[in-house]
């Protein structure tokens, strides 16, 4: 193991703990039944209700059997059923119609439960999938996506064992515990004394048990994490392992870490398997006690201390019995939820903490709209020009109108993702309309940080930034981002055919107008070659596609947007040049006029760009054309040239 | 399927069946202490001296404790039985998938590989452990409290005998009507999830679209669409409870009436305050032993498909295996196609490669160019028998590749991947995949060789350094050059490089390419490249065109009869023979 593997497992430890058990912060219970009532009142209200009267009844049989074997003992030495046939019949009378009427709420709560959980999780679904999407992407660039995605699985799971059936356990729970001990205390104090003292051992015998389950619970999923993490990786590499002849030594690593689970997950659930059985006898242990206790009592006549004031005898003990079982098995059932309720609450703070994030701010008001242009004179309009113009409403109630025409001007830009830490300093970029401006730069230099300064993704620190002469922190996100077309590198696409995913740039275009795109982008040519042409489903990110035909898609979908800005961020890394020529001859016709900012890696894909920005540290060191760059002999020429490799 | 399964309990059997024996004796207790409780409330009843409670009392105990004891054992066993299946299950699929060819990996994806190592074992285990710990229980408690019910309650215990049908068919109905929608609703709800994680993937695209909206609406639609399956599936099992007490209540209801009439009646002969209370007890344990067996019955069930997905790799056999009489010595690296044509799968409509003839002769170096999708890399791939062809034959040193030891043969001829991975740990650990005794300076060298060592020794650790998982700490051309070097250090007869040097500047990898000429001479080199002048110097280059061979020659020959050649060549190389030269 290295070091750093070493060092960092001390720290990891340390976290892991913080990560799994974050502060239990108050109000985070009361925040979740907050948020279910305030989705369903009416229903939780009558939940509420028939949960306390289900849990109510079921804790009275012991009174009902209290009077029956009150009336056995009176009359059975003598036979005489006909005397107490009426008192037997009224008692199971008044018994039956109360379960009756338990059942009813039973029946009736648990429906309503069904729709009340599942419709909270809906909505909090709802509540936190709309949020996100207004979240800034900062968000998503300082967030683990798996640790995003495990509170819409994980979290909301755990939830829902919370909602639909820790709170109301919990809650029957109480009321029986509270219902048994008030007429446990009402037929004998003594009694009761015994059966709490015994509570007092299991509870304590829980925490014990429970602590020890605990503690092997989380090194079973650390132990979980690291050997999830080494499968990926070696299925991720599977090939490479073929190639290189090293499935034994694979096997080896995957079992010491698959031991190592093993052990830890066998004493975690060993814990928590024992503490089932002990719970329970120890229940049996108890009623034993009680027997022996209240038999000792009845034998030696000792008085009993009592609310009723009734005194020993077999009518109190034989049901004292009862409800010393029914109590012993409600405190397990506590233990039992003890764990998902502590999950449950981690949980629902994981997704109030989702929920909480604050979201993109937007202060923009210039909006851009259809226009037409009449004796010099721009208009808007509801049908597509072809033209568009940025609509100014100004304080005095007026509005202008400023035609687009993809002008982009960054003065004196500084700009950090941290606040101590800029990462661009004084970039100053003229991209006028029409133009082609490249970036070249090694990684890190700063050449993608400036297209999220473009499109506010992030807002700068200094400096300004002018599209058309508006200040960009005047112009509404939307707009701002709906005028700029940007194909990045990292293609994603979404479950669906291949049309859809075109469609995607400009959701009402014709098949036509799609197909029209596929072609200019040079993916029509493989997308006719598939197994059902446009209509091939694509899932898992277009797995069955290679990087390139990913990487055509993507300019497909954003030449179907047809924007007046395009920015083109290692769009054809992964198209081999014959390919990317074609593309480019594309591209070049439907960008014709409009602004167009590439990055690339590869020189032959800037080479004809009007304007190349050379990057270095976040500072421009070189711009001009590639004739006038490479007559400059500077750090371009030695690029391109291949004397120096860019990182 | 369950027998598939099963194999893989192993040494863990002894636990896995001592598991059921401990749960029957705590099981017997269990359903004893009742009766022997209901004898002792009889003679308190009856007014006996403290004595014979006291020996009931210690009888009790040493029950109870011995119930505990076994029900802690079967705890310990259970766990260790099912985590030790558990283990055994992960480790068969890992071995498995260890020994699949290119063909087998390519019909799993990777996640999907992933999913069923992770979740899909642990949904196995838990039903094993039911089985083995509840499945056993139930029905044992079942039978057991059945008959007790009739040993103490007689002619009473017949309730149980109408109720627990009723019940059973109750339950049915419920799973039955259930199931199907869980089933349903649980793929509708992973593919929310897909639809969620491709959206959080997706983020910067779903805002420089500005499609928040569109995928709010697509969400809330798949959401409200989840949730009303699940109300509907929910509301049925919110059946099961309710079920679950009108039985209950009606023993209770019945006991008490008629319980009470049979002991007053008669006296006390047929029927005891005891047994009353004790039947009580066992009807709820029998009960609840009916509801347990039911739950146990849709958790199987809905297992099933976990372990359908397992038992699909384990039973998955590699498409590709050493023959036996194999061949363990390479003689040379000549390589030679005779009319070879490859598909990737029988069904595939158009082959990957077709009628390819090509020799090559040890010691040469052959350039291979082409577009995208033009089958360079299946092509290479037959050579150290990734995959193999579907006509024709392949040979390496003479002989036919299918008749190698695959190790062998995999050894002499080293593939760079085009898709390549570093594995976490640290530069030296990552080149010994190549030779796992190769010494620091066969490291060294090779580095050297493939122009590593210059930056590997500017690390602070030099070839200590850590590489992270995928190797995101290192550029994307040093992850290149350390791919070279790791395949370098197995010294093969036969080096393949799959566009291994895209994102190495061309200096570096013209000092690569002379690397290879002056230390490995003898070796046959194989090189997929996108620019022109990374095979411009290699003694043949050959064109490929939609899984054909186009065309074969040097540099020269092709610059003149090669169209595609040409045109590649050009378009790469427009300004670079004006200003370098």
């Amino acid at each position: 193991m290295s070091k750093k593997e070493l060092a960092g497992e001390q720290i990891s430890e340390k976290e892991e703990m913080k990560k799994r058990r974050p502060p239990v912060q108050k109000g985070v219970v009361p925040r979740v039944i907050k948020t279910v009532f305030k989705f369903y009142p009416v229903r939780t209200v009558l939940v509420l209700i028939g949960i306390i009267f289900s849990a109510a009844v079921s804790s009275v049989p012991a009174v009902f059997m209290q009077k029956i074997i009150a009336i056995i003992e009176t009359a059975w030495q003598s036979g005489d059923w006909d005397s107490v046939s009426k008192d037997v019949f009224s008692t199971v009378l008044t018994l039956g119609i109360l379960y009756a009427l338990s059942l009813a709420a039973a029946v009736a709560f648990n429906l309503i439960m069904a729709t009340v959980t599942q419709g909270t999780l809906m909505k909090l679904r709802e509540k936190l999938f709309n949020n996100m999407q207004k979240l800034p992407i900062k968000y998503f660039d300082t967030h683990n996506h798996g640790d995003i995605m495990s509170i819409y699985t994980n979290d909301i799971d755990a939830l829902r064992q919370m909602i639909s059936q820790s709170i109301p356990q919990l809650l029957v729970t109480l009321i029986v515990v509270i219902t048994v001990l008030s007429i446990m205390i009402n037929s004998s104090i003594w009694l009761t004394l015994v059966v709490l003292m015994g509570t007092a051992v299991m509870l304590f015998l829980t925490a014990k048990i429970g602590g020890g389950s605990a503690k092997f619970f989380v090194k079973q999923q650390k132990a979980i994490g690291k050997e999830e993490g080494y499968i990926e990786e070696i299925m991720n590499g599977q090939k490479v392992v073929k190639v290189f002849c090293h499935e034994e030594e694979c096997k080896e690593a995957f079992d010491r870490l698959n031991d190592q689970l093993y052990e830890d997950s066998r004493r975690a659930n060993a814990y928590s398997n024992i503490l089932g059985p002990i719970l329970n006898n120890m229940g049996n242990i108890l009623y034993v006690v009680v027997a022996l206790v209240g038999g000792l009592f009845l034998l030696s006549d000792t008085p009993n201390l009592s609310i009723s004031g009734a005194a020993f005898s077999i009518s109190i003990v034989v049901p004292f019995l009862n409800m010393t079982k029914q109590f012993a098995g409600n405190i397990g059932q506590v233990s039992f939820q003890i764990n998902s309720v502590v999950m449950g609450i981690a949980g629902a703070q994981r997704i109030f903490e989702l929920m909480d994030q604050k979201p993109e701010a937007d202060e923009g008001y210039v909006t851009l709209v259809n226009a037409k242009e009449e004796n010099g004179v721009i208009s808007e309009c509801e049908e597509r020009t072809g033209m568009w113009a940025w609509k100014h409403p100004h304080e005095d109630g007026s509005v202008t109108y400023t035609k687009l025409t993809g002008d982009v001007r960054l003065s004196d830009v500084d700009f950090g993702y941290d606040e101590n830490k800029t990462v661009l300093h004084n970039v100053t970029i003229y991209a006028e309309p029409g133009q082609k401006v490249a970036f070249v730069g090694a990684t890190g230099a700063g050449k993608t940080t400036i297209t999220n300064l473009i499109n506010r993704f992030y807002d700068i620190a200094d400096g300004k930034i002018r599209y058309d002469g508006i200040n960009i922190n005047k112009i509404k996100k939307d707009d701002l981002r709906r005028s700029l077309g940007i194909v990045l590198q990292d293609t994603n696409l979404f479950t669906g055919t291949v049309m859809d995913n075109i469609r995607y740039g400009k959701l009402d275009a014709s098949d036509e107008e799609c197909i029209k795109a596929a072609k200019l982008a040079g993916a029509d040519d493989f997308i006719t070659r598939l197994p059902e042409g446009y209509n091939t489903q694509l899932a898992g990110n277009g797995a069955n596609l290679s990087q390139g035909q990913r990487q055509l898609l993507a300019i497909a979908r954003a030449a179907v947007a047809d924007p007046p800005v395009m920015i083109l961020d290692e769009a054809t890394s992964s198209i081999d040049t014959r390919t990317e020529a074609i593309v480019q001859r594309g591209m070049d016709a439907l960008m014709k006029g409009r602004t167009v900012f590439v990055i690339a890696h590869r020189l032959s894909t800037v080479k004809n760009s009007d304007v190349i920005m050379v990057l270095e540290q976040g500072r421009i060191i070189e711009r001009g054309s590639h004739d006038k760059l490479i007559e400059e002999k500077g750090q371009y020429y030695r690029l391109y040239t291949g004397a120096f490799e860019l990182e | 399927m369950i027998k598939t399964l099963l194999k893989s309990v192993r040494e863990y059997k002894s636990t896995s069946i001592l598991t059921p024996i401990f749960v029957s004796i705590e099981v017997i207790m269990e359903c004893l202490i009742p009766f022997v409780i209901a004898e002792l409330i009889n003679e308190i009843q009856a007014g006996c001296e403290f004595k014979v409670i006291a020996g009931y009392g210690g009888v009790l105990v040493v029950m109870a404790i011995v119930s505990l004891t076994f029900g802690a054992l079967a705890g310990r066993t259970c766990a260790t039985a099912s985590c030790g299946f558990a283990k055994n299950l992960r480790k068969d699929i890992f071995y498995k998938v260890q020994g699949f060819s290119f063909e087998n990996i390519d019909r799993f994806s990777t996640s999907s590989l992933v999913t069923r190592l992770t979740t899909d074992v642990t949904n196995v285990q838990m039903a094993f452990m039911m089985m083995i710990r509840m499945a056993v229980r139930c029905p044992f408690m079942l039978i057991f409290s059945f008959t007790m019910a009739f040993v103490m309650g007689g002619r009473m215990a017949w309730i149980f005998v109408v109720l627990l049908p009723l019940m059973g068919f109750g339950l049915f109905l419920i799973i039955k009507k259930a199931m199907p929608l869980f089933k349903s609703v649980f793929k509708k709800y992973d593919n929310l999830n897909e639809s969620i994680q491709e959206n959080i993937k997706g983020m910067r695209v779903v805002k420089s679209f500005v499609r928040e909206k569109y995928e709010q609406e697509k969400f809330a639609f798949a959401a409200s669409d989840v949730c009303k399956d699940f109300t509907k599936a929910e509301k049925i099992l919110a059946f099961n409870g309710p079920l679950m007490q009108f039985c209950l209540y009606s023993v209770m209801l019945f006991v008490l009436s008629f319980g009470s009439y049979t002991v007053i009646s008669s006296t006390g002969i047929d029927l005891q305050v005891g047994q009353l209370s004790a039947l009580l007890t066992y009807s709820f344990q029998i009960l609840n032993s009916l509801m347990m067996v039911s739950m146990i019955f849709v958790m199987m069930t809905m297992s099933a498909e976990s372990a359908r997905r397992i038992v699909e790799v384990v039973s998955e056999e590699s498409t590709l295996s050493s023959p036996e009489n194999a061949v363990y010595e390479v003689k040379d690296g000549s390589i030679d196609f005779d009319n070879v044509s490859f598909r990737y799968s029988a069904k595939s409509e158009k082959p990957a490669l077709s009628d390819i003839d090509l020799h090559i002769r040890s010691g040469e170096t052959i350039g291979i160019i082409g577009g995208t999708g033009s089958s360079k890399s299946s092509l290479i791939q037959l050579i150290s028998r990734l995959y193999d062809v579907s006509e024709g034959e392949v040979r390496v040193g003479g002989i036919d590749v299918r008749d190698y030891d695959l190790e062998t043969l995999r050894n002499q001829v080293a593939v760079v991947l085009q898709k390549n991975v570093l594995f976490s740990g640290t530069i030296k650990e990552n080149l010994r995949w190549g030779n796992k005794e190769a010494t620091d300076e066969e490291m060294i060298e090779a580095c050297k060789i493939a122009c590593a060592d210059e930056f590997i020794s500017g690390f602070p650790d030099g070839y200590d350094t850590y590489i992270e998982q995928g190797g995101t700490n290192v550029s994307g051309g040093q992850k290149q050059r350390l791919c070279i070097a790791r395949a370098l250090l197995k010294k093969p007869k036969i080096l393949i490089l799959d566009d291994s040097t895209s994102a190495v500047d061309t200096k570096t990898d013209a000092m690569i390419r002379s690397g290879f000429k002056k230390f490995m001479p003898d070796t046959t080199k194989i090189i997929i490249a996108q620019r022109t002048s990374s095979v411009q110097d290699a003694d043949r280059i050959v064109i490929l065109d939609g899984g054909k061979i186009n065309a074969v020659g040097t540099h020269e020959e092709l610059l003149r009869s090669s169209e595609i050649y040409k045109e590649v060549y050009t378009s790469q190389n427009k300004a670079d023979s004006e200003e370098v030269g």
